[in-house]
């Protein structure tokens, strides 16, 4: 049979998206997410390490509106990466796996990284930076 | 019988010819970016970032230089290691070569990038 006729794997358009499915594919997409944010990271710290000015205009940068979605995005990520990962962690160890745990965990997963971005953004807004 | 040479199954390094060592290394780093980056959200909680001044105080305390230090290594190379996975994943051929190269240089060059300018803020430079 050639490559390129073999049946395929259910097709992601008609295949009625689940929790698991869903967390799963948001782990890979808020890790690559984050990649972006070590390059933010590096340019934040070798801009600050630069001088004052360099500092500012990286402030001005990220401080604007899509810099703050970015970075609200990236805290997001963030938790939700670090608790999905959790999540993974349990699973490499054999357990959690019973289909109503895996969605227990799911929601939690997903309820808990809402909590704590919105907590973090509670206190660096009051904070006042 | 199986078609494996004895060496081989010893060895017990599969195909790829490394074993578990990726997916192992995924696991030991992830916990340790985990670790470390609950330490810098706090860290960064309690900063004003728009102040510079305020910001390096914070950078140039021993302990803060080294943890950020470890931190920034720690999590390039879990960076790139889950990236590593998604570019074999999804890509073939060249772009597949490409990709993986110029992965493995961009986190390389930004963790060198945030190094350095970690130890001119702790060192003074």
């Amino acid at each position: 049979m050639a490559a390129d006729n073999r049946p395929l794997s259910p097709h992601l358009q008609i295949y009625r998206p689940q929790i698991t499915s869903v967390l799963s594919i948001l782990h890979r997409i808020s890790g690559v997410f984050m990649s972006l944010g070590i390059l933010l990271l590096a340019y934040w710290l070798a801009a600050a390490a630069s001088g004052p000015e360099s500092y500012e205009t990286a402030v001005a940068l990220l401080g604007s509106v899509v810099g703050r979605l970015l970075l609200f995005g990236w805290t997001l990520a963030f938790f939700y990466h670090f608790l999905n990962g959790i999540r993974h962690l349990e699973w490499d160890t054999g357990r959690g796996f019973e289909l109503p745990q895996v969605v227990r965990s799911g929601w939690l997963v997903v309820v808990l990284s809402l909590v704590l971005t919105l907590l973090m953004w509670g206190r660096l807004l009051l904070g006042g930076s | 019988m199986s078609l494996r040479s004895p060496l081989s199954k010893v060895l017990g390094l599969g195909a790829a010819g490394d074993g578990p060592a990726h997916w192992w290394s995924q696991r030991v780093s992830a916990v340790g970016t985990a670790l470390l980056g609950l330490w810098f959200i706090a860290g960064l909680v309690g900063l004003d970032l728009g102040d510079r001044e305020s910001v390096v105080r914070w950078v140039a305390e021993p302990l803060n230089s080294v943890l950020l230090i470890l931190l920034v290594v720690t999590a390039s190379y879990h960076s790139h290691l889950g990236v590593q996975v998604v570019i074999e994943d999804y890509s073939r051929g060249w772009s597949k070569v490409v990709g993986l190269v110029a992965a493995q240089f961009i986190h390389v060059v930004a963790a060198g990038v945030a190094v350095v300018a970690i130890l001119r803020l702790s060192l003074g430079g």
